[in-house]
């Protein structure tokens, strides 16, 4: 594929309010860096994330969806993590079947206490994203910004 | 017809030095249903709230949108400010401009940019919110301490002090805690003992406190205000309220070869045993390991010798549920496992101890009477080096990245009160730096360098062999003189990192309270809610939060006490109305969402409803229940009809902010 030097992704971070909101604002505290296209929606657990806000997502444009949640076990919810992985292992499989590819989806575990993963993990997914380039399989034209 | 008014926080310079504000606002003021939009330097400040209360009344927003902190930091300050104002608070969305924008972005366009965007998805979700009101549950005026030690016996007093009952939790036979242990305290070298066993005689006297020595939390469930907690009574095999604490048990007892925990091991207690002289409640204990009647049924002498008829071999386990309005988490810490430094020689040489251990050598209820003696050979040890950060301030996999913020301290107490006592005893002492922040901390520190005499060496000791006369061959490097060193010791201490309790995680999940990657407590914030978990009723008392000497734990006990008095002196509690609710007339009745509601919350009705032949038709269909649900969304996502929506977090909300981020 040809990648485009110029190319911007657009992330949309799914967070956890409980820890991984939480762990983006001490990356924020921390002053640790991770590039701006990353924008966050905070949602009260990475349960509430409903595949069809993925979905939406890559229809509006977006270049690559991460969420975000508690470590296995450590939910604020008890279970709720838990939902998000078995679902998440579906959608995603379902999507690198539609042409998304797999390195635009992704589910990571960041704590409150993770403002260091968290500005890693942003940096890593938007380096993988940027070497993909353009999501055009699922990007409903009519939504095109220019 | 909507209202939006915006407002963009400069937070000084830390918003506004990255990101344009005015520009912010002359965009954010294009968006549809916008009719305000202003900046101010401090927003959070009396003036800047102010200000949105005055835009409220003028402009009759139905909604505000605030570009500024994160919402953990001032969500709360800016609904109550348009709550003052008339406007219902979940009207009003913030915008994090400032941790997730301007501090983390240096390209000042790429950043005003940014928070235009993040405006904007704000406003396209404030348009979609609706007026909710927090429903209201009652308090149980009940604390659980969990955790017996100076932390947990300190919250406990000043919880009690106030008026409101409080259970102490203790998985040892006896409160006290690692401070029992201490033979003197820095920087005062008060009697460790005789300051806190009066607070722990207190415990047992205070009709307000009950105390569960010998046992653990089961579970726990329930939310702020009321949690139900079931705590298992280990058999102690002992009734607890026949026995007299005389002892006759524990010198009857033939098992006399059981390590001693309390002398971490330098002497031996009986099967039956009471942990020590000053121990509460001063109740016996059989260890159902050693105890011969237990193990094969042949004994039964401490029951024949028992006066008071207390000892019972039939004794099981017994689980107690009781309720609660806040829980307290003060499970301490533990010294690490010192057996992976292999190059100190701990397991290989008796004389090379822990800190901890040090303290019972050295206290006059300690094994030795407090005389210093060799483990090894009981002899009086001549050279003693001393050293810091074992594990401390170590980015190996097998050390702690932390500073443990005691060592230093009670380093040098170790190192003063020897030279004090032995004058000719030569003292050594290996740092990397000396830490000594706190209240005649440093003064103490220099005395024992200078008026005591202390060798304090800046280096690492790479090496300890273990000699067959039985010295120590310590070697080292002084990073100063820059020159190798050889010591010949007849004792090493090492001041092991202190790690928060094995038990500490196993809880956190329990309480579903968040932990930082070393496993202490993480709090709500670091600097404004110090005391408090993120977890609503949930509070954290002493090291099980991070490193502290005794003076920090009781005045962070302290401050955990005000904040639970502050909980259980209010009658009803205003719950999140943030829950979910469902759309009868979606609903099918599939039991989906009950399926995965992690608290119960949805049940089913049988409802009925007018059909459009005018006929009325009877289904089952989901019910939530506010007080219950948290208000996860786990069920949203579960429901097959889309019959289920979260309040605040609805899917056209959620929807919305996506089309506004990629728009």
């Amino acid at each position: 594929m040809q990648v485009n030097e110029e190319f911007v992704p657009t992330i949309v971070a799914f967070c956890c309010n409980w820890c991984s909101y939480a762990g983006a604002d001490l990356s924020g505290t921390n002053r640790l860096p991770y590039p701006a296209n990353v924008k966050i929606i905070r949602v009260p657990c990475s349960c509430r994330v409903n595949p069809t806000f993925i979905l939406r997502a890559f229809q509006r444009g977006a270049d690559g969806v991460i969420i975000c949640g508690c470590h296995p076990g450590d939910c604020h919810y008890t279970t709720g993590n838990y939902y998000t992985r078995r679902r998440m292992t579906l959608l995603f499989s379902m999507l690198d079947y539609l042409g998304i590819e797999r390195a635009r989806t992704r589910v990571e575990w960041v704590s409150a206490a993770e403002g260091q993963k968290f500005a890693e993990t942003m940096r890593s997914f938007v380096k993988d994203v940027t070497a993909l380039g353009p999501n055009r399989r699922l990007e409903d034209l009519r939504c095109r910004k220019d | 017809m909507q209202k939006i008014g915006v407002f963009v926080c400069h937070c000084g310079t830390n918003i506004a030095a990255t990101v344009d504000v005015k520009a912010v606002v002359d965009a954010l003021a294009k968006e549809p249903s916008v009719v305000f939009a202003a900046d101010y330097p401090y927003m959070c400040s009396e003036s800047g709230q102010n200000l949105i209360k005055d835009a409220i009344r003028e402009h009759e927003l139905t909604g505000v949108v605030i570009c500024s902190c994160s919402p953990r930091m001032h969500e709360v300050t800016f609904r109550r400010a348009a709550a003052s104002a008339g406007l219902n608070p979940y009207l009003v969305e913030v915008a994090n401009i400032r941790e997730q924008c301007s501090w983390i972005h240096k390209d000042k366009a790429e950043a005003t940019e940014k928070a235009i965007i993040l405006g904007r998805a704000a406003i396209a979700k404030a348009l979609l919110n609706a007026p909710l009101i927090a429903g209201e549950s009652p308090v149980t005026k009940r604390a659980l301490v969990i955790g017996g030690g100076i932390a947990g016996i300190q919250t406990a007093l000043d919880i009690a002090e106030a008026g409101f009952p409080v259970d102490i939790v203790e998985q040892k036979p006896t409160i006290g805690g690692k401070m029992a242990q201490i033979d003197k305290t820095f920087p005062t070298l008060d009697c460790s003992a005789c300051i806190l066993t009066p607070k722990m005689v207190e415990c047992a006297q205070n009709e307000n406190i009950r105390i569960f020595s010998y046992s653990e939390v089961e579970s726990v469930s329930g939310f702020v205000g009321s949690f139900t907690v079931k705590i298992r009574k280990k058999a102690r095999y002992v009734d607890e309220v026949k026995c007299t604490g005389c002892g006759l048990c524990t010198e009857k007892c033939p098992v006399k070869n059981v390590p001693n925990e309390f002398n971490l091991g330098f002497d031996n207690r009986r099967a039956v045993y009471i942990p020590f002289a000053q121990a509460i409640p001063k109740i016996a204990v059989i260890d159902p390991d050693r105890c011969n009647m237990l193990k094969n049924g042949k004994c039964g002498l401490c029951s024949r010798v028992c006066e008071a008829g207390a000892i019972n071999y039939k004794q099981t386990d017994e689980i107690v549920e009781e309720h609660y309005g806040a829980i307290v988490a003060a499970t301490g810490y533990e010294i690490s496992d010192v057996t992976r430094y292999g190059e100190y020689a701990y397991t290989e040489s008796k004389d090379v101890i822990t800190s901890l251990e040090f303290e019972r050598l050295t206290n006059a209820a300690g094994p030795t009477g407090g005389v210093l003696l060799r483990p090894s050979d009981g002899k009086h040890p001549h050279t003693i080096v001393f050293i810091q950060c074992v594990g401390s301030r170590c980015v190996l996999e097998k050390g702690k990245p932390y500073c443990s913020k005691i060592c230093c301290m009670y380093t040098a107490k170790h190192a003063m009160l020897t030279r004090e006592k032995y004058p000719d005893t030569e003292v050594y002492v290996f740092y990397i730096d000396v830490r000594t922040p706190g209240k005649n901390f440093d003064e103490f520190y220099r005395r024992a360098a200078e008026e005591f005499g202390v060798h304090y060496i800046k280096g690492a000791v790479g090496k300890i062999v273990p000699r067959a006369d039985g010295t120590l061959d310590v070697q080292a490097a002084d990073l100063i003189m820059d020159e190798q060193l050889r010591i010949s010791a007849d004792l090493v201490v090492l001041a092991a990192a202190i790690e928060p309790s094995k038990t500490a995680r196993k809880l956190a999940t329990m309480l579903t309270a968040s932990m930082d990657t070393n496993d202490f407590f993480t709090e709500a914030h670091p600097k404004l809610r110090p005391v408090e978990s993120p977890t609503a009723g949930i509070f954290l008392s002493g090291v099980c939060q991070g490193p502290k000497d005794i003076p920090e734990t009781v005045s962070q006990a302290g401050a955990c006490a005000a904040k639970v008095i502050g909980l259980l002196s209010k009658n009803k509690l205003t719950g999140n109305p943030c829950v979910a609710h469902s759309d009868e007339l979606m609903c099918n009745g599939c039991s989906s969402c009950a399926n995965v509601c992690p608290y119960g919350a949805i049940t089913y009705l049988d409802k009925e409803f007018r059909m459009p032949d005018r006929t009325t038709k009877v289904r089952r269909v989901a019910s939530v229940n506010p007080a219950v649900c948290q208000g996860c969304g786990a069920c949203t996502v579960a429901c097959p009809s889309g019959a289920m929506d979260l309040s605040g977090f609805s899917n056209s909300q959620i929807m919305a902010e996506v089309d506004a981020i990629c728009r």
